[in-house]
C-alpha cells in the first residue's frame, strides 16, 4: 500500500452467484447453503417438518414399533436406464423398511456433493427423489449437504435413513424361514446390475436393459394383506439372489434348494451375463423381493404379487429344507445338484 | 420368433439325459478323462454334469485356466509395473484377484495405482491414445483363444505409432501342455476333451501326432452341458473301441484348419518360447512371446522387470491338480487355509480354476 493510491469510487466486486455449479461455498452453512436449500431442496421435498427449518424433524407416528434403516448410495454413472442415484436412494431405504414388514413413513437424506457438480444435475436427482418419494408415499423430512473438493468424490453420494412403523403383532426376519416353506421371487434377476454396467459404456455394445429400481412398499403391503403368514421378506440387492438366500439360510439354520429351471432371467440379461462370465444369481436387483412363506400360501402369494406391476413376473424359485443347515443348493436344469455359495468379492468379468 | 437360442438349446435336460444314457450303455470299464480347458471345468461343475456320469468315468481337470497358470514371476512383474505412478495398468477382470508373492492388483489399486479392468485389449489401446503422458500396459495373458485380440492390439498400437503402449505377455499353448502331461511317468489320463474355443482359432491339426505318439484319443469339445456330454460320449466310444483318433464334437464352431487368417496374424507378432506354468514349472516351447520386431511393445523390456523371480507357497498342490494327479480335496489347505477370498495358489483364484470351482459348487 502506498499513500498515492486513489480509492475514490473503489467498490468490492460483487461475487458471482454460482448458480450453475456446486462450489465449496454451497457446503459452508452460510448464505449459499441456505440458497441451495431454499431453491433446490425445499421446493422439491416440501412438507411441514422440513419447512420448519429446525435441526431435527418432528413427526407424527401411528402406534406400533419403529423400524429404522440407513443406506448410502454411490453409483457410476449417476443416471442409467430405468433410474438414477436419487431414485435409488429413496427406493433403497423404502425397500429395506418394507421388507421388515414396516410401513415406511419418513426419510432423511445426506448429500455429499463434489465441487463442480452442475446444479442442473443435482436438480434432476432431487426431482427424481421427489417422484420416488411420492410414489412410495413417504416424506423427506430432514437433510444435510456437504461439499468436498473436486476429485474427492464421484459427483454426488446420497445417504438416506428411514423410519417406518411395524403394525402391532407383525414380525418378519431372516431367522424365520422354516422347513416346508417355499421361496418366491417377484420378477427377473439382474436387471439393475446389468443396466448400470451397460450404462458405463465400457462393454462395446448397447442394450435396452432397464434397471428394476422401484419402491416395493405397495407391493409388499398387498402381499402381506393377502398372506399374513409370510416368514421372511428380503430385497436381493448387491450380491444378488444367491448371496441374500445364503444369508437367510444361515440366519434361520435351514437349507434352501433352488430350481434352476424356474429362475427368471430376461434373455438380454442372460446374454450379457453369458458374454462376461457373470451368473445372474449374483447380479444386483433394486426392485425385487424374495418371499419365504408356508407352501400352502404360495398360490395366494403369487396371485397377490402378480396383481401389481412390480410383481407381475413373480415365480416360485425354491423351497426350504431342514438340511443342509446354512447352505443353498440348486437342482440344475439337467437334474444334478450343486451348492450355490455367497459372492466372494467384487463381481469380475472372466477372461474367456 | 425364429431366433435360435444358443445357450438354452444346448442345456436341454432331455437331450443331455439321452446322451448320458448312451454313455452308460457304452462304458464297460473305468476310464480317466481330462478336460483340458478351465471353462469346461467350470461348466461341468456348475451344471453338475459329473454327477450324472456313470461311476466308471473319472474326470480330471487340466491346466487350461489362463489365470491359474500365469506364473508367479509374471504376476509379480505385473504388480511392480502397476505400482509405478506413470503407469495405467489394464487387465481382464479376473487377474485382479490373483495373488503374487505378497499382494494382488486389487491392493495396488487400493494403494493408489491406476489399475483398470478392460473387456478387450483394444480398449487398452484406446486408453493409451487418450492418455499420451501415461504408459499404458495391458496384461496379455491367455491361451490361443485370446491371442488374436492381443495381437490385434499390438498391431493397432504399431499402426498408430503409439509410444506409450506395451503388453506384458504371458501366453501359453495347449499342445505342449498335453505333451507334458502325457509324457509324465505318473500320467493317468486315458482320453482328452480338447478345448473348443482354442480349436476354433487353431483348428485341431496339431493334435493327431500327439494322439498317435501316446495312443490317447482326443475329442474337440464345447462348453454347454450337451456339448460336454457329447464330447465325453465320443471319447468313451473311441476308448471302448480301442481307436486312437482326434474327433470333432464341436463342429458348429471348429474346423480342422481353424481360423487361418488369425493363425497367420498370431505368427507375425508372436514366436514360440519356453514358458513357466504356475504350479507346474517350465514347459519347453509352451508359450508365445513378442517377436523381436515388436520388442518396443514388450513391457518386460520397457520396465526392466526381468530380475523379478519369486518362489511359490510350499503348501499349494495346484501343480499336481493341474496335471490330473490329485483332486482339490486331496489338499490339506483346501477350504481352510485356502479359499477364494484368500487363495494360496493358482487354482483357487479364477472361477475356471479347479479348486475355486469345487469350492464354489460345494464339492
Amino acid at each position: 500500500m502506498t499513500d498515492s493510491l486513489d480509492l475514490t469510487g473503489a467498490v468490492c466486486p460483487i461475487p458471482l452467484p454460482h448458480n450453475e455449479q456446486i462450489v465449496l461455498g454451497h457446503g459452508s452453512g452460510g448464505k449459499m447453503a441456505a440458497d441451495l436449500i431454499a431453491k433446490t431442496f425445499l421446493p422439491a421435498f416440501d412438507n411441514p417438518a422440513l419447512r420448519a427449518g429446525d435441526d431435527g424433524a418432528v413427526v407424527e407416528v401411528p402406534p406400533g414399533k419403529l423400524v429404522l434403516s440407513t443406506d448410502s448410495h454411490v453409483v457410476s454413472p449417476l443416471f442409467f436406464p430405468g433410474g438414477d442415484i436419487g431414485h435409488l436412494a429413496v427406493c433403497g431405504t423404502v425397500n429395506d423398511l418394507a421388507v421388515m414388514g414396516a410401513t415406511p413413513l419418513y426419510l432423511t437424506a445426506g448429500f455429499i456433493l463434489e465441487e463442480g457438480l452442475p446444479l442442473d444435475t443435482l436438480q434432476r436427482i432431487v426431482h427424481s427423489m421427489r417422484a420416488a418419494a411420492e410414489e412410495a408415499g413417504v416424506q423427506i423430512v430432514s437433510g444435510d449437504t456437504k461439499v468436498v473438493q473436486r476429485g474427492k468424490a464421484d459427483g454426488v453420494y446420497i445417504a438416506t435413513a428411514g423410519v417406518g412403523v411395524l403394525p402391532p403383532g407383525r414380525q418378519l426376519g431372516g431367522a424365520q424361514a422354516q422347513p416346508g416353506d417355499v421361496v418366491l421371487l417377484s420378477g427377473p434377476m439382474g436387471d439393475h446390475g446389468i443396466a448400470v454396467l451397460a450404462a458405463r459404456g465400457e462393454l462395446g455394445f448397447e442394450t435396452d436393459i432397464h434397471s428394476d429400481c422401484a419402491p416395493l412398499n405397495g407391493l409388499i403391503a398387498r402381499l402381506l394383506a393377502a398372506c399374513p403368514d409370510v416368514h421372511v421378506l428380503r430385497d436381493p440387492t448387491r450380491g444378488g439372489v444367491a448371496t441374500t438366500l445364503n444369508e437367510i439360510a444361515r440366519q434361520s439354520g435351514v437349507g434352501i434348494t433352488l430350481f434352476e429351471k424356474n429362475l427368471p432371467v430376461r434373455p438380454a440379461v442372460a446374454a450379457v451375463c453369458e458374454m462376461l462370465g457373470f451368473d445372474p444369481l449374483y447380479v444386483a436387483n433394486e426392485g425385487k423381493v424374495l418371499v419365504i412363506l408356508p407352501r400352502q400360501s404360495a398360490d395366494r402369494a403369487l396371485e397377490a404379487l402378480r396383481a401389481s406391476k412390480e410383481g407381475r413376473e413373480a415365480v416360485l424359485i425354491g423351497e426350504v429344507t431342514a438340511t443342509p443347515p446354512g447352505r443353498v443348493l440348486m437342482k440344475t436344469a439337467i437334474g444334478s445338484t450343486r451348492v450355490v455359495d455367497m459372492l466372494a468379492g467384487e463381481l469380475l468379468p472372466r477372461i474367456c | 420368433m425364429n431366433t435360435f437360442d444358443f445357450t438354452q438349446s444346448f442345456r436341454d435336460a432331455d437331450l443331455v439325459r439321452g446322451v448320458m444314457e448312451e454313455i452308460r450303455r457304452t462304458v464297460t470299464r473305468p476310464w480317466v478323462l481330462m478336460e483340458i480347458c478351465g471353462g469346461q471345468t467350470h461348466s461341468i461343475v456348475r451344471h453338475g454334469l459329473d454327477q450324472l456320469l456313470p461311476p466308471e468315468i473319472e474326470l480330471v481337470h487340466g491346466p487350461g485356466c489362463p489365470v491359474c497358470v500365469t506364473p508367479l514371476e509374471q504376476i509379480d512383474r505385473a504388480l511392480a509395473i502397476a505400482s509405478r505412478p506413470d503407469v495405467i495398468f489394464t487387465s481382464y477382470g479376473d487377474m485382479l484377484r490373483v495373488p503374487g508373492s505378497n499382494r494382488d492388483l486389487f491392493s495396488i489399486r487400493a494403494q493408489g495405482g491406476d489399475v483398470r479392468v478392460v473387456y478387450s485389449p483394444l480398449d487398452a489401446v484406446k486408453i493409451a491414445r487418450e492418455n499420451p503422458h501415461k504408459q499404458v500396459v495391458f496384461f496379455a495373458i491367455g491361451f490361443e483363444t485370446t491371442a488374436p485380440p492381443n495381437v490385434m492390439a499390438v498391431r493397432q498400437a504399431k499402426a498408430l505409432g503409439l509410444k506409450n503402449f506395451s503388453v506384458l505377455v504371458s501366453h501359453v499353448r495347449v499342445p505342449p501342455a498335453i505333451r507334458a502331461i502325457l509324457g509324465s511317468p505318473s500320467n493317468r489320463v486315458q482320453g482328452f476333451l480338447l478345448a473348443g474355443h482354442v480349436c476354433s482359432i487353431m483348428g485341431y491339426w496339431e493334435y493327431p501326432p500327439l494322439a498317435e505318439q501316446y495312443r490317447v484319443p482326443m475329442v474337440v469339445t464345447g462348453f454347454e452341458p450337451l456339448d460336454l456330454a457329447n464330447g465325453i460320449l465320443k471319447v468313451i466310444q473311441l476308448l471302448e473301441a480301442g481307436q486312437v483318433e482326434v474327433a470333432n464334437a464341436y463342429s458348429r464352431l471348429v474346423t480342422f484348419e481353424g481360423n487361418r487368417p488369425a493363425q497367420q496374424m498370431i505368427s507375425e507378432v508372436f514366436m514360440d518360447c519356453d514358458r513357466a506354468w504356475r504350479g507346474i514349472g517350465v514347459i519347453p516351447q509352451s508359450g508365445w512371446r513378442l517377436r523381436p520386431e515388436y520388442a518396443k511393445f514388450d513391457a518386460e523390456e520397457r520396465f526392466d522387470v526381468a530380475e523379478i523371480a519369486p518362489k511359490e507357497s510350499p503348501l499349494c498342490i495346484a501343480g499336481q491338480i493341474m496335471q490330473g494327479m490329485k483332486k482339490p480335496h486331496d489338499c490339506p489347505a483346501f477350504g481352510t487355509l485356502c479359499t477364494p477370498e484368500h487363495p494360496l495358489g493358482a487354482t483357487m483364484v479364477s472361477s475356471e480354476g479347479a479348486c475355486a470351482a469345487y469350492y464354489k459348487y460345494g464339492r
